[in-house]
């Protein structure tokens, strides 16, 4: 992509060096290669569509998690939003009754899409103005909305669960269904969503000005500030951004289920934070790209899925996976332990 | 004058001595190698100018860093220091001129960090207090032990540093700028305690950079510049001029005033009030206009409020009153982007902190302020930005082996004119630098200011500022100094170095 993405470069050529700055894909590729053997049906295309799918909805979370990370803050409502925007999408396709009017909406499944992408975007927006106005740690503001869109969702519905999103041929809201189950030449559409999701972040830290203010505001607030960027809507930028991906997550999910729980995502957000630091990100902002977090992505769902299918217990995968960001995080420190920290 | 030789140093006079200290940073050297002695049971200030080389002597002799090169012999025996506790075991212990306090702390918690009395139960707090009671009673200074550090204001802050040292018992203290922020009457106080102490057979080394009130109390003086030891003399042979003298250096030349016409007022500030966090007015009323072709240098000690004029000016602070005026156009209310877009640009103070993104290349860092100009659409330009970047490297004489490289590779000084050339690089008609030599060497110094007076030649107003009475003599037009938030004198390039520091109120007795 660009050199953004890469840590001070080294004259000369080291194995140790490569190994690590390409440690995500190396990853990926062990564990294909590990699952491959000890499971026929591992590696089958129709596997791997399968675990793409399913890799969709943290991937396209982490895209967000991924620019907010890149800021030097943190989301954790990202799995609120998600279960949010479900139920809204959810109570959209039940129909929105209205009883001055008498009437029952059903809006079209395209609005359902625009309207749930909106109500995302807004709380994303809600997460910037706390951090970049009232100056609240992105850690506890995203937590306090965290709770509180998960509380409105669950009060949404009652803690009940939306079921049958299909609509009916006769209200013209059908094809809410098409975003979870179609597929374009054999692809799965979330797998195509989060593909146009993370060419087009990778283009706009890339190639676009914002990206350049974002990777320097976050690199260092100050000096960015001093050199004109506008560190304040930049902020508010990438958490209404994240928002909007985690309702765009909550479409999908919801449309795979073809039912909207106030429970969904719960504990998403800290995949998301997770695969972003496996893509070799680093916390303190200014540093990672697209695509490392695109591989790290998948190495958790690669890895999960894999699991699964040789029939290791579930207790197990949590302990797999944690161990992969123990080792990740580790990874990070020796990559960015003597740049990163300058006084 | 005398110089001191390698000989070692006589162990009954000489309590602790550095022999041919260096001390490297990469490429940017703050010591070449230095013959220090501290006297036992005596005084010894040491004078220069910010970024002679005072601070990293010191932090040397305490252990906080250790040398590239060189000795440091105790007793006359040659030591090594692992860090600051073993130099504190060894009876050496040093204020900071950076308060080093746990403000959520309190007095007698901040007195005893890191080496608390142990009792039966615990630590021992009670004898703590008592021992700081009587501490703060020695120093005459009324504090509660169990008060929250944070809860005093910065003279009575520095009286707890103080405090901690003298706790210790020491044979050697070493106390880098300790009444930067002492009301006269506690300056009174401290230098009692000192001659109490240098009683008792304790030594001393004192940095200050009030010269009259250190001549008060010091047995030997020692000046450095630019990393090397100038002078050493008693207290007997020297006066005021001859610290002055050996600190700016006869023969120190940065250039001079370029022939420019100068054309209508660039920017005009008028009025200008800036209040600190506690409403205090740190720039008080303060007007100037300057010229575009014309150089101006501010001078003025540390809290003169030299920066928060420029950071004011620039959009960083907001003025509580006045008006600054670019070009004829008010722009109190624009945003830091807007300023920079009308032309008026910052090269902030700390580079460090305020001027450089460590994780971009150098050529990121230098397109960053003007990535307007090779945006197309939605898109930056990598051609157009290419092209800025090597003609910015070209322009301002960035020592490097291309815009991809990071920044962290370069010299202290090819890093401040990526930061000089990062603004110049907006086409601004008015630059604010903040101390920009600040911890650069000479030669780059010399760049630096070549590349100002070159800038001014083509019509651009340039605001320089300054803690260093040499910088003021060099290039600019007109030296305006200030005091305490008020421009307290204006001269033109004629002036004596003696006449700007007395303005500054760092000569005259306070």
């Amino acid at each position: 992509m660009s050199a953004t993405t890469t840590a001070p470069r080294q004259n000369g050529f080291s194995l140790g060096r490569l190994l690590l700055e390409g440690r995500a894909f190396f990853a990926l590729i062990a564990i294909i290669a590990v699952f491959s053997v000890l499971s026929p049906n591992y590696f089958t295309l129709s596997n791997f569509l399968i675990m793409a799918s399913q890799v969709a909805i943290y991937g396209i979370l982490s895209v967000g998690m991924l620019l907010v990370i890149l800021n030097g803050g943190i989301d954790l409502s990202v799995g609120s939003i998600l279960a949010l925007c479900g139920v809204c999408a959810g109570a959209m396709m039940q129909g929105i009754e209205l009883p001055w009017a008498g009437v029952i909406l059903y809006p079209p499944v395209w609005a359902v899409v625009v309207l749930t992408v909106a109500v995302g975007a807004l709380v994303g927006a809600l997460n910037g103005v706390l951090v970049a106005f009232f100056k609240v740690p992105p850690f506890v503001a995203t937590l306090g909305v965290m709770y509180v869109a998960r509380g409105v969702a669950l009060l949404m519905t009652n803690g009940l669960t939306y079921n049958n999103l299909r609509g009916q041929e006769a209200l013209g809201n059908t094809g809410f269904n098409w975003l979870g189950f179609n597929r374009i030449g054999g692809v799965p559409i979330s797998v195509i969503v989060l593909a146009v999701v993370a060419i087009l972040t990778g283009l706009m830290l890339s190639r676009s000005a914002f990206g350049r203010w974002l990777y320097a505001s976050g690199g260092n607030e100050r000096a960015a500030e001093l050199s004109g960027v506008p560190v304040r809507r930049v902020k508010i930028t990438v958490y209404t951004i994240s928002g909007a991906l985690a309702a765009v997550a909550g479409l999908v999910l919801a449309s795979q289920l073809t039912s909207a729980g106030p429970t969904a995502g719960t504990t998403y957000e800290l995949t998301a934070i997770a695969a972003v630091v496996i893509g070799g990100a680093a916390l303190t902002g200014g540093r990672g790209g697209v695509r490392g977090t695109m591989l790290g992505a998948f190495v958790i769902g690669f890895l999960s899925a894999g699991l699964v299918i040789i029939g290791v217990s579930s207790y197990w995968q949590t302990v797999f996976t944690g161990a992969v960001i123990v080792l990740a995080v580790l990874m990070n420190s020796i990559q960015y332990g003597r740049g990163g920290r300058k006084s | 004058m005398t110089r001191r030789t390698h000989d070692m140093p006589d162990a009954r006079t000489v309590v602790l001595a550095a022999r041919n200290v260096a001390k490297s940073y990469g490429n940017v050297h703050a010591l070449k190698g230095v013959n220090f002695d501290i006297h036992r049971g005596q005084v010894t200030t040491l004078f220069g100018e910010n970024g002679a080389g005072k601070s990293t002597l010191m932090k040397i002799l305490s252990g906080v860093i250790q040398p590239t090169t060189g000795q440091i012999i105790l007793d006359g025996q040659p030591v090594g220091f692992a860090d600051a506790n073993e130099a504190r075991d060894r009876g050496i212990s040093i204020i900071h001129q950076e308060l080093s306090l746990a403000p959520n702390l309190s007095v007698r918690d901040n007195i005893f960090m890191g080496r608390e009395l142990r009792g039966p139960l615990g630590v021992d707090f009670a004898e703590e207090e008592r021992q700081t009671r009587r501490l703060m009673e020695e120093l005459e200074e009324d504090i509660d032990p169990l008060i929250p550090v944070e809860e005093l204001r910065l003279g009575q802050q520095q009286i707890v540093e103080i405090a901690r040292a003298l706790s210790v018992d020491s044979r050697i203290l070493i106390m880098d700028e300790p009444t930067s922020a002492l009301s006269a009457s506690e300056v009174e106080v401290l230098f009692k305690v000192i001659r109490d102490l240098t009683a008792k057979g304790v030594s001393i080394v004192y940095i200050s950079h009030h010269l009259e009130e250190a001549l008060t109390i010091t047995d030997h003086a020692v000046v450095l510049r630019d990393g090397t030891m100038t002078a050493y003399a008693p207290r007997a042979d020297i006066d005021l001029d001859w610290i002055v003298r050996n600190m700016v250096g006869e023969n120190y030349d940065l250039g001079s005033p370029p022939d420019s016409d100068k054309r209508a007022v660039a920017l005009s500030i008028r009025n200008l009030s800036v209040p600190d966090a506690t409403g205090k007015d740190l720039v008080q009323g303060l007007s100037l206009d300057v010229r575009a072709g014309e150089i101006v240098c501010i001078y003025g000690l540390m809290g003169a409020g030299r920066t928060e004029l420029l950071e004011t000016c620039a959009g960083r602070l907001r003025a509580t009153g006045g008006e600054i005026v670019l070009d004829g156009h008010e722009i109190s209310h624009l945003s830091i982007g807007d300023r920079i877009a009308r032309g008026l640009a910052l090269v902030p103070e700390d580079r460090q902190r305020d001027g450089l993104v460590q994780s971009m290349s150098v050529g990121q860092n230098l397109s960053l302020a003007s990535i307007g100009t090779f945006t197309r659409g939605l898109f930056t330009s990598p051609r157009d930005e290419r092209k800025l970047v090597e003609d910015t490297i070209r322009k301002v004489t960035v020592k490097t082996s291309g815009g991809g490289a990071p920044i962290g590779s370069l010299s202290g000084g090819n890093q401040q004119k990526v930061v000089i050339g990062k603004m110049l690089a907006t086409n601004p008609r008015v630059i604010l630098l903040d101390e920009p030599s600040r911890g650069i060497d000479i030669g780059a110094k010399a760049e630096v200011f070549r590349l100002l007076a070159e800038g001014a030649r083509q019509g651009l107003a340039v605001i320089y500022s300054t803690s260093e009475v040499g910088e003021c003599l060099s290039i600019a037009h007109r030296i305006v100094v200030m005091h305490k938030g008020r421009i307290s004198a204006e001269f033109d390039s004629a002036v004596t170095k003696e006449k700007i520091m007395a303005a500054s109120g760092e000569s005259v007795a306070a």
